[in-house]
This record gives structure tokens, C-alpha cells and sequence, in this order.
């Protein structure tokens, strides 16, 4: 029997948008790794790589920078196929119509994404599409994130009314906004060479304030300024979660995740700068960037959950034809 | 939540798009005129050009990332700054920047070579007529991709994955210290002097060059180093005259 759409929690779904979710940090990871090692053109040609089609590339091949230019085009074609079968996935068993159009929002957001891709390594990766190219990376990893917790048990079935409090709502989407910022800022740097602008931490050229200014050196200067705002409004989030909403799981949880994401974040930033761009290091720091901001947005998401009113409600268990596989007793919403 | 984006993207873009290239990348002049040399009154420069202080030993490079560069036993050094015992500096391109300008002269046909060989560049430095081909070279049993960076001419990335591989690019405008890179092996470079008259010249190993065959005339001579930068000096040599130079860029001591 056909199933009918639903919004019934469904392990699978939920398991396939984590995956997905997980594989986009990793792709994100390997893009980070191709500005970090300077790999970018060293395939220069897309969507072939030496002529050759992705997948038929010989792997003995894959060398020096191809290593990672290549790696980086094969895990982000794996998981455009990912983003296929879960737009698809949701069309057919999600009854939120808006859940259905963020699956193919996704899906739209991911072949953009390998577009600017090739566009970038075609015109020898003019900065303003290599960082547009990195700011839809996140945007992507959001929308999986996104996915996974609008399918999660945790939302469809929250265990009590969720929060109403409008200065959480007002200060997370803050910090979610103030860290894509803070993201682009740094995806700039990275790709104008400004990353050693300032060679010295925590101070710069020796002083709180550089005396010395270019563009490289604004650049770099506003993304440190950037951490500090990033910092002091994650900590004043924070702060808010666990004085107001101590008992919340679905916020303490994220807001604690934020504390020692952001801490380990200004780590890593100022070993990026001691250690002259460290590939691993470098890399370490975008991934984590990624997670700051993805952890801001479940936070913000769990903020705004009482405006999703009832509309993620569902229907009697066994009604939608859903095999029993699907289907988590206990866990339905009612 | 819109609106307080919308001041940080502005800047954000504005800062990205104001990024342009290098504008202090030495130009020589163009050449308008008409004039031929006559070879019974040219005259030459020669000279040295030095480094003063003490310069750090060439690195050796990692290479590893590719099985075929360390075949047989294949070592490569940074050839950034090469300095001999008494202060030659190799691999600086010595050029004469101003004072031909009413001087015509015919483009070669004949391409100048450069090998991508033990996974290196050879030449490392080299001088190209504009309009001259060069051909580039895959001599090794491995992928490179060859990718120039001009500033005044047209960039170009090219995919060579086959051993014996050969491509010809020309340029058209004169420009000197034009790198040329590897990206699947990051420690490859080159480095051009485009330039429309025949006199240039790279520095041997001790530092030494020569331009033969110069017209009677008043020169402004230029050497560029990839690591050092530029100096320049003016020249006065007359018919049948040799000249000297002398160039010296200082170093840390």
C-alpha cells in the first residue's frame, strides 16, 4: 500500500538528514582543505578533471593538489546525490508542503553551489565568486541542518509547550545572522590572501589597533573584531538560556555546544595566524566556523518553535499506512 | 534580522570587489618607434648584480606529494634566492626598461622552452620577446597544470597530463615578473620577462650578465628579482662603447 505523506516522526528520514547533514560538514571540510593547501586550479578544467568524466578519473591520479581539488568535486557530487534523494524523500512522505519546498530549496541550492564551483575554477577564482561559493556552502549545511531538526522527535513531538520568549527569539536569530557575517568576513580573508594580514596574535602589529591599513589588513582586522562580537553575543545568549530557561534541554543543550564551539573557534583562529596557516589547523578552523553557526541556528530554530504553532501536529499512527518501521510508538505527536 | 544584515554585505562586497591585481608589477616601455639598431655603432652593458649580507641556505623542498617527483631518488631545492659564495645573485632579470622607444624590432618566431622536468620549472627565470611563443613542456611521467599570472596579458591554466605534452602561449604586452605555477605540485614556480626589444638577460650563477648589441643611447636599466624587488639605474653608452652595471640589493645581515 502506498504510503500517504505525513508528518509522523520517521527514524529514517531523520537518520538520512543527519547523514546528509554530516556529509555536508565534510565537504565543507575538503573545500577548506583546497584554499588551505592553494589546490584550487589544480584541476582546470570542470566538470571533467583532465577530460576526464569525475568518476572515471584514475585514482593513481590523484596527486598533489588534485588530491584535494578532486576529493573535494567527488564527496560534493556525493552528496548533491544525498540532497536528491531527500528532497525526493520528503516530497513523498512529508505532509508539511513547506518541508516538501525546503527539500528542493536544498536540492536548488546545491547545484547552484557546484556551478559557482566550476565558475570559480574557470575564471581562476575571482574572490567575489570563490566567496560566494563558500557563503552558499554554509547556507547549504544550514538547510541540512535544518531538515534534520524539523524531522527530528524532538520537534515534531516536543515533550512540553515549546518556549515563547521573544528576546530569545530576537537574540538568537542575532548571533545566527552576526556569525554568517563574521563567516564571510573570514571566507574574504581567506580568499584575498589576507589570512596573515596581521602576523601577530593577540595583538596586531604590536597594538590593540594596526597603524599600519590596507585592504588585507581592514579585512583581517574586522573578522577579529568579528570574533569578539561573536563571542560576547554567544556568551550573552547563553547567559539569557541558562538564567531563563535552565530546565530546556532542547536550548541548554545548543547554548552549551555554543560556548565550547566559539571557544574552541578563537583557539584555532589564533593558531591559524601563530603557526602561518597550518593547513590542518586552517581547515579546522572553517569546519568549526560551520558548526558555530549551524549550532546558532538549532538554537535559534528551538527559539522560534512556538511559531510553527501546531502545524507540525499528526495524525493517529497507523492511519497513514507508514510501515511499522516508520513509525515510533510513543513518539507521535497528538 | 534583514536590515542589520544589509550594512556588513554592502561592505563586505565593496571590500571584495575593490580586490584588483598587482599595480606595482614592473612595465617596461612600449616600443613605437621606427629605427633599426646599426651594428657597426651598438655598443654593450655587462655587469653584476649581488647580494649584500648573508643569505639563508636554499631550502630543501618537500615533494612528496607526488610519487613521481621523488623518483629516483629526485631532491629539489628553492631556488627563490640563489647567492654564490662571493655575493652573485642568480635568477635576476635584467632588462632595459626605458630608452628604445624609437627603435622597431622583429619578433622572433623561434619559441623559447620551458620544461616542467623533475617536477621543476626549467628554466626558473626566463625572457620572452612579445609576440615570441613560448612552449611549455610536460617532460615528466606525471600531471601538471601550468598556470600563468599576468597581470597585462591574458591569464591561462592549462591541464598537461601526459608526458611529452607540449602547448604554445604567446603574450602581448609587455610585463616582467609574470609567475607561472604548478597547483598540483605547489612548489613549482617560474617567472617571465615579457619585454618588446631583445635586450634582457637572466643572471648566471655568479651573478653576471651581458646585453650586446645595444644602440648608442641613454638607458633606463632595471633588474627585478622574485624575492628582492626591482633596482634601476641609468646608462649613457656610446657608439661602440662598453659599459658596466652593477646592482646590489641588501640583505639581512
Amino acid at each position: 500500500m502506498k504510503a500517504a505523506p505525513s508528518t509522523i516522526y520517521n527514524r529514517w528520514l531523520h537518520r538520512f538528514a543527519w547523514f546528509l547533514a554530516a556529509s555536508t560538514l565534510l565537504l565543507i571540510a575538503a573545500g577548506g582543505m583546497v584554499t588551505s593547501t592553494d589546490s584550487g586550479l589544480s584541476v582546470p578544467d570542470w566538470p571533467n578533471t583532465y577530460g576526464h568524466f569525475m568518476f572515471s578519473f584514475p585514482l593513481k591520479n590523484m596527486v598533489g593538489g588534485i588530491f584535494y581539488e578532486h576529493g573535494h568535486r567527488m564527496i560534493a557530487s556525493t552528496v548533491g546525490f544525498l540532497t536528491i534523494i531527500l528532497a525526493v524523500w520528503l516530497w513523498k512522505v512529508d505532509a508539511r508542503r513547506w518541508m516538501r519546498r525546503l527539500g528542493f530549496v536544498a536540492l536548488a541550492a546545491v547545484i547552484v553551489q557546484g556551478v559557482l564551483g566550476g565558475i570559480t575554477v574557470l575564471y581562476f577564482l575571482p574572490a567575489p565568486v570563490s566567496v560566494a561559493h563558500a557563503g552558499l556552502a554554509e547556507i547549504f549545511f544550514c538547510l541540512t541542518v535544518a531538515i534534520a531538526v524539523f524531522t527530528s522527535p524532538g520537534w515534531l513531538e516536543p515533550a512540553r509547550p515549546p518556549a515563547n520568549d521573544a528576546m530569545l527569539r530576537r537574540l538568537t536569530a542575532f548571533i545566527t545572522g552576526l556569525v554568517f557575517v563574521q563567516i564571510l568576513l573570514g571566507a574574504a580573508m581567506r580568499h584575498t590572501g589576507a589570512g596573515l594580514a596581521i602576523p601577530d596574535f593577540p595583538l596586531a602589529f604590536g597594538r590593540l589597533v594596526p597603524h599600519v591599513w590596507n585592504q588585507g589588513v581592514a579585512l583581517h582586522y574586522a573578522h577579529r573584531v568579528g570574533a569578539l562580537l561573536v563571542t560576547l553575543a554567544i556568551l550573552a545568549v547563553a547567559g539569557h538560556v541558562f538564567y531563563h530557561h535552565r530546565g530546556r534541554r532542547e536550548l541548554t543543550r545548543p547554548a552549551t555546544l555554543l560556548l565550547v564551539l566559539v571557544a574552541s573557534q578563537v583557539t584555532l583562529g589564533a593558531f591559524v595566524v601563530l603557526t602561518g596557516r597550518q593547513e590542518i589547523i586552517n581547515t579546522a578552523h572553517v569546519a568549526n566556523g560551520a558548526l558555530v553557526l549551524v549550532t546558532s541556528l538549532t538554537l535559534a530554530l528551538n527559539a522560534h518553535r512556538a511559531r510553527f504553532g501546531n502545524s507540525t501536529r499528526l495524525n493517529i499512527p497507523g492511519s497513514v499506512g507508514l510501515s511499522t518501521g516508520d513509525i515510533q510508538p510513543g513518539r507521535i505527536t497528538a | 534580522m534583514r536590515s542589520y544584515l544589509i550594512l556588513p554585505a554592502l561592505l563586505l562586497a565593496a571590500a571584495v570587489s575593490a580586490c584588483g591585481g598587482n599595480d606595482d608589477a614592473p612595465v617596461p616601455v612600449q616600443q613605437t618607434g621606427t629605427k633599426r639598431v646599426d651594428p657597426a655603432t651598438a655598443g654593450s652593458i655587462a655587469g653584476r648584480v649581488t647580494f649584500q649580507g648573508t643569505a639563508p641556505a636554499p631550502a630543501t623542498l618537500k615533494i612528496d606529494a607526488d610519487p613521481a617527483c621523488t623518483a629516483n631518488g629526485n631532491t629539489l631545492v628553492d631556488e627563490s634566492l640563489v647567492v654564490d659564495g662571493s655575493g652573485g645573485l642568480k635568477n635576476a632579470f635584467v632588462y632595459v626598461k626605458d630608452g628604445l622607444a624609437d627603435y622597431a624590432f622583429d619578433t622572433p618566431t623561434e619559441p623559447v622552452v620551458l620544461d616542467q622536468k623533475g617536477c621543476k620549472y626549467e628554466p626558473h627565470v626566463f625572457g620572452v620577446r612579445v609576440g615570441q611563443p613560448v612552449e611549455i613542456l610536460n617532460s615528466d611521467a606525471t600531471l601538471h597544470n601550468v598556470h600563468a599570472m599576468p597581470q597585462r596579458n591574458g591569464e591561462f591554466n592549462q591541464g598537461m597530463p601526459l608526458q611529452g605534452m607540449k602547448l604554445k602561449e604567446t603574450f602581448t604586452a609587455p610585463e616582467v615578473g609574470v609567475p607561472f605555477k604548478c597547483d598540483v605540485h605547489g612548489w613549482m614556480a617560474s617567472y617571465a620577462g615579457i619585454v618588446a626589444h631583445p635586450y634582457f638577460a637572466v643572471t648566471d650563477a655568479t651573478g653576471a650578465f651581458s646585453l650586446p648589441n645595444l644602440p648608442p643611447g641613454t638607458y633606463t636599466l632595471e633588474v627585478w628579482h622574485e624575492k628582492l624587488g626591482t633596482r634601476t639605474q641609468q646608462i649613457t653608452i656610446g657608439p661602440k662603447q662598453s659599459a658596466d652595471a652593477v646592482f646590489t640589493f641588501a640583505g639581512s645581515s
